[in-house]
């Protein structure tokens, strides 16, 4: 039997009278609901049970807002409601939605608050439900922090359920058949002679119904999707080129715009067009906020003029070096810049007084996003209203945003997500919305397509933050004892929730993320963040803080493990306190044949390191060629509770550890001059296909809670990758990314 | 100037220098080619000229007189798929999937040549075309599995 889910009828905003044929329904807000989004575009004939489905006599349409930025996301979000709805795909439709704050993210908010993801008690449970209504109030309607499947995963089927019973009854009342000889499958309630009965023909009898609220969800034994081997939605698309993206739109009377603003984040002094205002097709040079935009009739002949012009830049806010960014947060293991004493257990003080201490310095640099569709977005802005087409990943702030500067209530600001062509945390960031609009303002009525380059991409990139770790430990009897482990980075989350108006409160969850909940008892284990004051500004980057904070954790720790004489595998899981995180372990250590023998240039090495309250182990296997660093083989065991598809899982895992070793070896941004000095990919390019190693995926399911798996495969790749290379060479990196000090192949 | 594009003639009056890639997205409106990086470091913009793989950002329209260009639209169409795309379906390839009408393009070009390709064939080849999500293992899978299927046909 599955578990009953009864909503609570006052939790209904019942059908208004105002909307003809339709009834609307939201069951989304703290005490009462929002308003259902769906139901002021109704038609007669058409219902809408819950913000997530819409039928009408024509089609059935499913609501998937979160964003698709390549994760598969709408698949995913279509499937959970298909799974209790009992509609196929390709009898459906989907839709992005509209903005609406029935569409607030609980999940995200949860993870914000500072409690391990796998600490459940009290105060981290209480903690969560405050910070989630926090969320719903705000209406937050995100994507992001691997938070799109533990927030949709119950909500979704409950809608599909809300639906599909609702139908029933109005297929009961229609036939007089009782609801409980009713069945469903394929779109249609089936009666007991074998009629079926559309849902697109129940409609509008649908539509005068209450929706059913005493549902119960369906025991997962019974699911005929969910767990099976998928065939994603928008793969035949993606593989014949009819996929449109943002950057592929047409919108009719549109104006082609490319911008160049000041790579210092500084204002632009001035500039001299250089001919630019007269090349072929350029009908235009505006200002924008720190630079201008060339205004043409093609997205090429704005580029090229662009890049014609010359420019005075006002010098950067931040160090105009690289070195001078290092300096800082050097600097920054102080009192005064202590975030948060994360963890304190036993005496780490006392313990290292006067003992052998091993310490070892950890550095990460700036790492830019570069998702291959660059930034762009096509505007038009009205009199009192502007329509916005553009892959985002928060519609709610894109619309706050484009209002602002429209002058316009942002329910007046039409906003249209597109299919994304990856973000890794870029499409968090709001520059190419703002400056579209910003161009789209001088010539109301006429929409603007913007479209940067790759260079203007990269130098206006909010990349990774930068960090640097201190460890000192201390190993006894062949076992690790005591261990301190500093880290300091600028926070990510201050400057990216700076640019967005909302300050964070409390310490910042990500500098030590990944680290401090690490899943070993350790006598005495210290972890502490230090937040380095804003330098060059940053942003949510895959997988955020535990992609620098778990290379210096996981890096440290096989320095101690190292000095202890123990066996790397054999000491972790000794140390290891959570019976989930020790099965990854034991599970990368199956996977690998771990303590198997290998080849003299040979080595493996293992990180587990929790991301988004997933524990991933991995497992590096290289080898030490005449020319470099072979990267053989990568093993990884990831919980997430439930894995919803086990094919669209395995490639973001993939995916996730390509993304991981491909910029730890070979990518960082660094500044000159004040301005990032890779402009483009020849300069951090990440993983091509002739250094991409095997990688074998096992999803595991003893997590109580359902987790997202699309950041959670990052951080455990670098240290793993770094401690193979210790195994195979003797040689400890320990910076990224790692070509600074040995080459790849 | 005259070139023909998955079989149909286009004359085309443009800038000598404006490169192929956007007269096919901007002028022609075909889509499928992606602009990644402009400087043939991506091949998001991986097209057919006279049956070799190039990238189109590269190419100034102006050096095309007569040339016969096929992109992704003219290999196959979700109705009536290539073996490489099927493959690509088979095999769930895409993550983001911007990537991939330059990766289609630059495996059906290899597979045009060499039928049979090892796993250092397709390094050799593929290495230019990046994909930020990583979908490289389904790549290199999809076309193991197309080169078995046309060499069954």
């Amino acid at each position: 039997m599955g578990r009953a889910k009864t909503i609570a009828r006052r939790t209904f905003l019942i059908g208004s009278a105002a909307i003809a044929g339709g009834v609307a329904f939201g069951i989304y807000k703290v005490k009462t609901p929002h308003q259902n989004p769906l139901a002021s575009s109704l038609g007669t004939g058409e219902a809408t049970f819950n913000p997530f489905v819409k039928i009408t006599p024509e089609a059935i349409t499913l609501i998937t807002p979160h964003a698709d930025i390549g994760q598969g996301v709408v698949h995913m979000q279509a499937a959970l409601i298909a799974e209790e709805l009992d509609v196929e795909f390709g009898q459906f439709e989907t839709d992005f939605g509209a903005p609406d704050p029935a569409y607030w993210n609980t999940a995200l908010a949860a993870e914000a608050v500072p409690f391990a993801a796998f600490d459940e008690g009290f105060g981290a449970e209480t903690m969560r439900s405050v910070m989630g209504g926090v969320a719903k109030l705000m209406g937050i309607m995100g994507t992001g922090g691997s938070s799109s499947v533990p927030d949709q995963y119950e909500k979704l089927r409950t809608a599909g359920a809300v639906a599909r019973e609702t139908l029933k009854l109005a297929a009961s009342q229609q036939t007089g058949v009782a609801v409980d000889a009713l069945k469903t499958a394929n779109g249609a309630v089936q009666l007991p002679d074998g009629t079926s009965l559309a849902y697109v023909d129940l409609a509008e009898a649908a539509s005068g119904l209450e929706p059913v609220s005493d549902i119960t969800l369906r025991d997962p034994s019974t699911w005929r999707l969910i767990g099976k081997p998928m065939a994603r939605k928008d793969i035949p698309a993606k593989s014949t080129g009819t996929q449109s993206y943002g950057i592929d739109l047409n919108v009719d009377g549109m104006v082609y715009a490319s911008t160049r603003v000041n790579p210092r984040r500084a204002p632009m002094n001035g500039y001299e067009a250089n001919g630019a205002d007269t090349m072929p097709g350029v009908s235009a040079i505006v200002p924008v906020t720190n630079g201008v935009a060339v205004i043409a009739n093609s997205t090429w002949r704005a580029m090229n003029a662009a890049n014609q012009i010359e420019f005075d830049w006002a010098p950067a806010p931040y160090p105009a070096e690289q070195d001078g960014h290092w300096e800082e947060v050097a600097a920054s293991f102080t009192e005064e810049r202590l975030d948060k004493e994360w963890r304190a257990d036993g005496d780490v003080e006392s313990a290292l007084d006067g003992a052998e201490v091993i310490e070892v310095e950890y550095r990460a640099g700036y790492v830019a996003h570069q998702p291959l569709e660059p930034l762009g977005a096509i505007v038009r802005a009205d009199e009192d209203g502007a329509e916005v087409w553009a892959g985002h990943q928060l519609p709610r702030f894109l619309q706050q945003k484009v209002a602002a500067i429209v002058g316009c209530a942002a329910e007046n600001v039409i906003y249209h997500n597109q299919y994304s062509g990856g973000s890794f945390g870029h499409r968090l960031e709001f520059d190419n919305i703002t400056l579209a609009t910003e161009i789209a303002v001088q010539m109301r009525g006429t929409p603007v397509k913007l479209t940067l380059s790759r260079e203007e991409d990269f130098v206006t990139d909010y990349p990774r933050q930068i960090g640097m770790s201190r460890s000192r430990g201390m190993v006894k009897d062949g076992k690790v004892e005591s261990w301190s482990l500093d880290i300091a980075t600028v926070s990510a989350a201050r400057s990216q929730s700076g640019r967005l108006g909302v300050p964070v409160p409390g310490p910042d969850t990500q500098i030590a993320a990944g680290a401090w909940a690490m899943a070993y008892g350790i006598p005495n284990l210290r972890v502490r963040a230090y937040a380095v004051p804003e330098l060059a500004p940053t942003s949510s980057w895959r997988s955020v803080g535990a992609s620098t904070a778990g290379f210096f954790a996981e890096s440290a720790l096989d320095e101690l493990i190292h000095a202890a004489g123990a066996d790397q595998m054999e000491e972790r899981l000794r140390l290891c306190n959570n019976a989930v995180h020790r099965k990854v372990l034991e599970a990368a250590a199956e996977m690998s044949n771990w303590g198997s023998a290998m080849g003299a240039n040979q080595g493996r090495g293992v990180a587990l390191v929790e991301s988004f309250g997933v524990p991933v182990a991995e497992v590096v296997e290289v080898t030490n060629t005449d020319a470099g660093i072979k990267i053989d083989r990568v093993y990884v065991a990831a919980d997430v509770g439930r894995v919803i598809d086990p094919v669209n899982f395995e490639n973001l895992v993939q995916g996730g550890v390509i993304w991981a070793l491909g910029h730890a070896i070979n990518s960082e941004i660094t500044y000159s001059d004040g301005m990032a000095e890779q402009i483009n990919y020849y300069d951090a390019e990440g993983m091509r296909m002739y250094q991409t190693p095997e990688i074998i995926v096992k999803g595991l399911e003893n997590a109580d809670k359902i987790r997202g798996i699309g950041e959670p495969p990052v951080p455990a790749g670098p240290p793993a990758l770094a401690n193979a290379i210790f195994a195979a060479t003797g040689q400890r990196i320990r910076e990224m990314p790692f070509n600074k000090h040995i080459d790849f192949v | 100037m005259q070139l023909t594009i998955n079989g149909t003639s286009h004359e085309i009056d443009i800038e000598p220098d404006t490169p192929l890639l956007w007269v096919l997205r901007d002028e022609i409106g075909l889509t499928g080619t992606k602009y990644g990086c402009g400087v043939a470091q991506c091949g998001a913009c991986t097209v057919h000229v006279d049956g070799e793989a190039q990238r189109s950002c590269q190419l100034q329209i102006g050096d095309l007189e007569g040339a016969e260009v096929t992109t992704i639209e003219g290999v196959g169409t979700p109705e009536k798929l290539s073996v490489v795309q099927q493959a690509w379906i088979d095999h769930q390839v895409a993550q983001c999937g911007y990537c991939q009408s330059g990766q289609v393009m630059q495996a059906t070009a290899l597979l045009n040549e060499n039928d049979s390709p090892t796993d250092d064939d397709i390094d050799e080849v593929m290495s230019g075309n990046l994909c930020r999500c990583g979908t490289y293992p389904r790549i290199r899978a999809a076309i193991h599995d197309a080169a078995a299927k046309i060499k069954g046909a």
